[in-house]
C-alpha cells in the first residue's frame, strides 16, 4: 500500500512537469490558433541554459532562473516574429511541417554546439530527499512540482482575472471583433509565444536538476505535450493542467504494474481512447 | 466628418465596391440601404479597416485613414458595431464593455465609462456577470452597442443593428440610437429595416451591387416611387 501511494505521489509530481509543459502549448494554439511542434525543443534550450550557467558561473538552475526565462522570452518573441507570424493565414498542416523543421533545426544546431553528450547538472537538490512520513521524495522534483502547479494556476488567472488575459481570450473568440476594440491580433499573438514559451522553459529548467541535457531531450516532451492538450481539449488551460497530471499518473503506475516499457504505450492508448470517443477532449467543448 | 471618395475594394479577384463616395457631416445620421451582398459591411470594414484591400481615400476627421491599423481607427473615435454584434460569448458582459474601452483613447476612463452604460442600459447591469453568449438577440444587441460606447466614440458605425429582432426590440434599438445621437455622436447606419431608418436618418444612401446609386434627405427617399417598390412592397 505504501508502495502504491509512492508511485502515485511520484506519478503525480511528473505530472506537475507535463502540465506545465503543456498550458503553454494550449496558450498558443487557444489563442494564436497556431500549432507548434518544436515546443519539446524550448524546454531542451532551457535546460542547456541552466546546464552552461552552473558549469560557467557556478549559479544552480534557481539561480540562473530570471535569466534564463528572460532569454526564453526574447526567443518565443523572435520565433513569433520571424517565423510564425508568416504562416498565422497558413493551413494547420503548413503550421506543422515548419514547426517539425525548426524542431530539427533547434536539435542539431544543440547537437553542434554541444555535442550528444548528457550533460548532468548536480547541484546538492539532486540527491537531497524530503522525508514526509512514510513517503521519501526528491527535494527538486518537490519543487518542481509546486513551482509548476502554482505558474500554471497563475497562467489561468492572468488570462481570467487581468484586462490583457480579457483581450487574449477575445482575440482567441473573435479576431475581428478583437480588432474593432482596437486589440493589436500581432501584439497579441507575440505575447501569446512569449509567455507559452517561457512557461515550457520554466519546466526545462525545473527539472536540469534531475534530468540530463542533450540535444533530443525535449522531444519526447514535445510529443506528451501535444498528446496532454489533445487530451485536455486544445485551448483549455484547466484541461492542459488535469491532462498532464493524469499522464504523469498513468506513466507511474504503468511503469510500476505493468512494466517501465509500458510508460509510453499506457498514455499512447489513452489518446487513442480520448480521440475515438471524446475527439474534443475531456475538458473541450462540443 | 466622414469622406469616402471612390473606394474599389476587392475579395481576391472579385470587386466588390466599386467607386463608392459618401460623406457623413458632423452630428448627422446617415443611413446605408440596400439589398443582400450589396457591400455594405464590406464598406465598414474597409472604413473599420480590418478589410484593407482596397483603394481609393478615406479620410475622417481631415486624416486620411487609409492606410491606418484597425486600432489607430479605433483611437481616433470611429467605432464600429460590427453586423452579427460578434460579442465574446464566453466572456461576461462587464468583460465585453470593458474591452470596449481597449484603445488608448478610453483605457483610463474605463469604470467612468461602465458607470455610463450601465446608467444607460440597466439591463446590463443586471447581467453584468452573465456569459455574453447566454443574452437573448435585443439583449446581445444593447450590450454589443454598449460596448461601442464604451469607446467613447466620436462616431459610431451600425452595421445591421436590428437584424433579428422582435419587432418591438427593434423600436428600442432605433430609440437607443437616436438618443446616442441627440447626445452629439456622429452615426453611420447599415439597415435593412428601411422604414425604420429612413425616418431617423438625416440623410441616406442606396447601395446596389457594389455601387451608391441614390442619395437623398431621409424623409424624401422614404416617399421615393423607388425606394418604396425595391424595398418597402408598396
Ligand atoms: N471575406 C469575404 N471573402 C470573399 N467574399 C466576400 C467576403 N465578405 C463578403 N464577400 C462578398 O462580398 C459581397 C458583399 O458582401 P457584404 O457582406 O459587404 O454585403 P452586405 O451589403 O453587407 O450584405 P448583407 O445585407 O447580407 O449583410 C458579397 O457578394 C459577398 O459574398
Ligand atoms: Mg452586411
Amino acid at each position: 500500500m505504501e508502495q502504491v501511494f509512492q508511485v502515485f505521489v511520484s506519478g503525480l509530481l511528473s505530472g506537475g512537469i507535463y502540465a506545465l509543459a503543456s498550458v503553454g502549448l494550449a496558450l498558443i494554439f487557444g489563442i494564436a490558433g497556431l500549432v507548434n511542434f518544436a515546443h519539446g525543443e524550448y524546454l531542451m534550450l532551457a535546460m542547456y541554459f541552466a546546464f552552461w550557467m552552473y558549469g560557467i558561473f557556478s549559479l544552480d538552475p534557481y539561480q540562473s532562473a530570471l535569466i534564463n526565462l528572460a532569454l526564453m522570452a526574447i526567443l518565443g518573441y523572435l520565433t513569433y516574429k520571424f517565423i510564425m507570424e508568416r504562416v498565422l493565414d497558413s493551413s494547420h498542416s503548413i503550421q506543422m511541417l515548419l514547426t517539425l523543421g525548426l524542431s530539427m533545426v533547434l536539435q542539431n544546431l544543440a547537437l553542434m554546439l554541444w555535442k550528444a553528450d548528457y550533460r548532468n547538472t548536480r547541484i546538492a537538490m539532486t540527491t537531497s530527499t524530503l522525508d514526509l512520513g512514510p513517503l521519501h521524495l526528491s527535494t527538486a522534483r518537490v519543487l518542481a512540482f509546486v513551482v509548476a502547479i502554482a505558474a500554471s494556476v497563475a497562467l489561468y488567472y492572468f488570462l481570467h482575472k487581468t484586462y490583457t488575459g480579457a483581450a487574449m481570450r477575445a482575440v482567441a473568440q473573435n479576431g475581428k471583433a478583437a480588432q474593432l476594440m482596437g486589440i493589436n491580433l500581432k501584439k497579441t499573438y507575440a505575447l501569446t509565444f512569449i509567455i507559452g514559451i517561457t512557461l515550457v522553459g520554466l519546466a526545462g529548467l525545473l527539472i536540469t536538476p534531475i534530468y540530463p541535457a542533450f540535444p533530443t531531450a525535449g522531444a519526447p516532451y514535445g510529443i506528451l505535450c501535444f498528446i496532454v492538450v489533445v487530451i485536455g481539449g486544445l485551448s483549455s488551460i484547466p484541461g492542459a493542467i488535469f491532462g498532464g497530471l493524469l499522464i504523469g499518473l498513468i506513466e507511474s503506475f504503468a511503469g510500476y504494474f505493468i512494466g517501465p516499457a509500458f510508460q509510453q504505450a499506457a498514455y499512447f492508448l489513452l489518446f487513442i481512447l480520448v480521440l475515438i470517443f471524446k475527439p474534443s477532449g475531456l475538458f473541450g467543448k462540443g | 466628418m466622414l469622406s469616402v471618395k471612390n473606394v474599389n475594394s476587392f475579395y481576391g479577384e472579385v470587386q466588390v465596391l466599386q467607386d463608392v463616395s459618401l460623406e457623413v457631416n458632423k452630428g448627422e445620421v446617415v443611413t446605408i440601404v440596400g439589398a443582400n451582398a450589396a457591400g455594405k459591411s464590406t464598406l465598414m470594414s474597409c472604413i473599420s479597416r480590418t478589410v484593407q484591400s482596397y483603394n481609393g481615400e478615406i479620410e475622417f476627421d481631415g486624416v486620411r485613414i487609409d492606410k491606418f491599423s484597425p486600432e489607430k481607427i479605433v483611437d481616433l473615435g470611429l467605432i464600429q458595431c460590427p453586423e452579427g454584434r460578434l460579442l465574446f460569448p464566453s466572456l461576461t458582459v462587464r468583460e465585453n464593455l470593458e474591452l470596449g474601452a481597449f484603445s488608448k483613447r478610453s483605457r483610463a476612463t474605463r469604470k467612468e465609462r461602465l458607470e455610463y452604460v450601465y446608467d444607460l442600459l440597466p439591463r446590463l447591469k443586471e447581467r453584468s456577470n452573465q456569459l455574453a453568449g447566454s443574452l437573448s438577440g435585443g439583449e446581445a444587441q444593447m450590450c454589443a452597442i454598449g460596448r461601442g460606447l464604451m469607446a467613447n466614440p466620436v462616431m459610431l458605425m451600425f452595421d445591421e443593428p436590428s437584424l433579428g429582432l422582435a419587432p418591438i426590440v427593434v423600436i428600442e434599438v432605433m430609440e437607443l440610437i437616436k438618443n446616442i445621437s441627440k447626445e452629439g455622436t456622429t452615426i453611420l447606419l447599415v439597415e435593412q429595416n428601411v422604414r425604420q431608418s429612413l425616418k431617423l436618418s438625416d440623410r441616406a444612401y442606396v447601395m446596389e451591387n457594389g455601387k451608391i446609386i441614390m442619395e437623398g434627405k431621409g424623409r424624401d427617399l422614404l416617399n421615393s416611387e423607388e425606394i418604396r417598390k425595391a424595398y418597402l412592397g408598396i
